[in-house]
């Protein structure tokens, strides 16, 4: 990301980039401890939001993050705008480059969206999801939420479990927790994993087989839509051989660490005896999420100008 | 009209296997004499010293989007690119709006290409009444026509009904017609942008299996097996079909198959960044699959090239990946990236490829040698390349006659250029900044 005027996936960042970023996040994290949870570090800066897929978690993250440093932020969500009147992703970077804004947060439904945007615009990318292809501030708000729980990330091991085939957050988190040194597993069932082997990573089907092994559990939202496709019989058949219950969770290591990228289907892939357990650190991954969206804002659009980084 | 005399080009006629340094006369639109030193005196003369003259192209595969996208290329556009290319006849996919499903529009589209006099036009035709795969379309009626409809399929699709597929083989046996099989079981690829596996994985795209093309190619051979009918696999693109091809010819099911000079050159990994230029059906797979292609290109498995030239409008292409439409343009790129990429690294020798863009295609057609296919004798229609193997150029789309823009060589700085291309003895194409005759 030194180099790197955008944040497009995980593979743009060294294990250096993402300690810094780590390191940033917490000062940030201090920030937001704080009595005025602000400072001043972007101010004159805007950010648009440019959402063509709802998602209100990351969107108000952002716009939290963007706010706490200051910076103006302008919401363009694509169902209310100009999209539905059949504008095209290029008119309306077109649009916001003449408006001369320093960042676009973008969440697309199609992968690679992010990198077309990039041929039109000047300002910072920001890839907040783009179809199941990458993640990347959830990715590093992942990590800051292991090393939180876990310390040392070398040779530890996290288990990603459920959807990794439509899983953005799978992909870029796989690889984030790689270049930190992590042993990486994934479990689904066969019809739910990539056509291809994920490089560097374990494949299996059977959850209570791998759960002894983990330092942490990675749950993936299912959606009912995989059902309908055929990819399996049910959610009851899901839910008895992938569901993270209170007796999976007994066989696991002391300190495990379990996390959900949100929005979580109680019952299904997670029980809510487990959501709401300790070892549970899905709200802590919201609140990673706003310190670490301002470490990445800070770095793409304050750092190079030597910017003040923390009031 | 005043004759024209070719001088001293290596002729290359795979129709008469004929290969040497001749001089050819062109007479009212014919060849009128082939021989080591014509006489000159009251003759044009066209100096072809260094090149090489072979029949003019037969395209087997190209999409020309009239009528109902004339936006993105016309007859008129299209035809003129086949000129460029080196062709003088072309074969057009009936994947129109609406589609060459009758014997009306067949003819009106055949008449139009007719009244523009650039090269010339069979139109294919639709196997299922509105390309909907549900009921057989007129096929006899269009065959009938003026328009001498010759081949049937579906393209842009495949015909998912096995029992339709089967019947339409049957029914053509009747007057001998060509079924062009668009191999692809919409249930596999369904959504499906990339080839799957590691590439669609990465990039994060939904895949299209290669089992979506080989399931429906292995249903084709049993069917063209069990019917007679003469089946042509459009734009192979796996190994395991290459595999199905050569043991189906071996058994001697009436098969023929074509590639594309973009499975033939480019794999799933050359696919740059989120770029749909690179947004083919099928798409472009491993670089096994392409291997194999090449290597069935090279011993004669694979009949013809096919450009599948497929133009598409700068707005419906400059889009997200998923939402851009598949193609490739193809027919002004096919020869100088062949020879370039296979004759001149010693993959493919030029007579060969010569074979797969003109007696290749006119097999595999079957049109009657009097509309294309008699080659270079005297008699037969002038319509004749000329190939410059030597100049080296660059390709720029921006200047194809093409309205399609969509071309993944774009930039790409080649050898072997058309030099001329002769419709009817005329010179209906000459490269810029080549001189008069």
């Amino acid at each position: 990301m030194a180099e790197s005027r955008h944040l497009l996936d995980v593979d743009d960042l060294t294990r250096e980039d993402i300690e810094r970023v780590l390191e940033s996040a917490r000062s940030f994290a201090e920030v937001l401890r704080r009595p005025i949870k602000k400072v001043p570090s972007l101010r004159g800066k805007t950010v648009v939001n440019l959402f063509y897929e709802p998602s209100t978690r990351t969107r108000m993250s952002f716009e939290v993050a963007a706010k706490r440093l200051s910076a103006d932020v302008m919401n363009f969500t694509a169902s209310t705008s100009s999209v539905e009147k059949g504008e095209s992703l290029k008119d309306t970077a077109l649009t916001l480059e003449a408006m001369g804004v320093d960042a676009v947060v973008i969440r697309h439904p199609v992968a690679g969206a992010p990198w077309l945007l990039r041929q039109w615009l000047e300002a910072a990318i920001l890839n907040a999801g783009d179809g199941m292809h990458a993640h990347p501030t959830q990715a590093l708000l992942d990590l800051f939420t292991l090393c939180d729980r876990l310390g040392d990330l070398e040779g530890r091991t996290i288990a990603y479990v459920g959807d990794i085939l439509h899983s953005r957050v799978a992909r870029s988190g796989i690889k984030a927790c790689r270049a930190m040194g992590m042993e990486v597993l994934v479990v689904a069932p066969p019809t739910l994993l990539p056509p291809a082997e994920l490089e560097g990573v374990e494949t299996g089907h059977d959850l209570d087989a791998v759960i002894p092994r983990c330092d942490a559990l990675y749950m993936l939202r299912i959606q009912k839509e995989r059902q309908e496709e055929g990819r399996f019989p049910s959610l009851e058949e899901y839910t008895h051989l992938y569901q993270l219950n209170p007796r999976r969770l007994g066989k696991a290591r002391p300190g495990v660490v379990v996390m959900h990228p949100g929005p979580m289907n109680r019952g299904v892939e997670i029980a809510s005896e487990v959501a709401d357990a300790p070892m549970a650190a899905i709200t802590a991954q919201v609140a990673s999420g706003v310190a670490v969206r301002m470490a990445v804002l800070f770095t793409l659009l304050g750092g190079a100008e030597g910017g003040e980084r923390v009031a | 009209m005043p004759e024209l005399l070719i001088e001293g080009a290596r002729l290359i006629d795979p129709f008469n296997r004929l290969d040497g340094v001749m001089d050819v006369a062109v007479s009212r639109g014919r060849i009128a004499a082939v021989g080591k030193t014509l006489e000159k005196e009251g003759r044009e003369v066209l100096d072809a010293r260094g090149k090489v003259l072979a029949p003019g192209f037969l395209e087997v595969h190209a999409h020309l989007r009239e009528p109902g996208r004339e936006d993105a290329e016309t007859l008129q556009s299209g035809l003129e690119a086949a000129l460029h290319g080196g062709y003088t006849a072309v074969c057009c996919m009936p994947n129109t709006e609406p589609p060459l499903d009758n014997a009306a529009i067949a003819e009106a589209v055949a008449a139009r290409a007719r009244e523009l006099g650039l090269a010339d036009l069979f139109p294919v035709g639709c196997i299922s009444r509105g390309r909907e795969g549900r009921e057989l379309a007129e096929m006899a009626l269009m065959h009938l026509s003026a328009a001498r409809v010759c081949a049937f399929s579906d393209d842009g699709s495949g015909v998912q009904d096995a029992g339709l597929m089967r019947r339409a083989m049957e029914y053509v046996t009747a007057f001998g017609a060509l079924i062009i099989s668009h191999a692809e079981d919409a249930a596999l690829s369904l959504g499906g942008q990339v080839n799957e596996g590691a590439v669609s994985t990465a990039m994060g795209l939904r895949g299209i299996p290669a089992l979506a093309e080989e399931v429906m190619v292995a249903r084709d051979l049993l069917l063209a097996e069990e019917t007679g009918c003469r089946l042509h696999l459009a734009h192979l693109s796996t190994a395991r079909s290459v595999r199905m091809l050569r043991d189906a010819k071996k058994r001697g099911v009436p098969v023929t198959a074509e590639a594309t000079p973009h499975h033939l050159l480019m794999s799933d990994r050359d696919i740059d960044g989120y770029d749909t230029v690179f947004k083919v059906n099928p798409p472009l797979r491993t670089p096994a699959d392409m291997q194999a292609l090449r290597k069935a290109t090279g011993d004669g498995i694979i009949d013809a090239v096919a450009s599948d030239h497929a133009p598409h409008t700068l707005e419906d292409k400059e889009r997200e990946f998923d939402y851009a439409p598949f193609g490739v343009v193809g027919m002004e790129s096919v020869f100088p990236m062949l020879y370039s990429e296979l004759v001149l690294t010693g993959a493919l020798d030029l007579t060969r490829l010569i074979e797969l863009l003109t007696s290749g295609p006119a097999r595999v057609l079957g049109v009657p040698a009097t509309d294309y296919g008699m080659g270079i004798i005297v008699g037969a229609r002038a319509d004749l390349v000329l190939l410059d193997v030597d100049g080296t150029w660059t390709l720029d789309a921006r200047e194809f006659a093409s309205k399609g823009r969509n071309c993944p060589f774009h930039g790409r700085v080649v050898k072997g250029r058309i030099h001329c291309t002769l419709k009817n003895g005329k010179i209906a194409y000459r490269a810029p900044n080549t001189g008069s005759a």
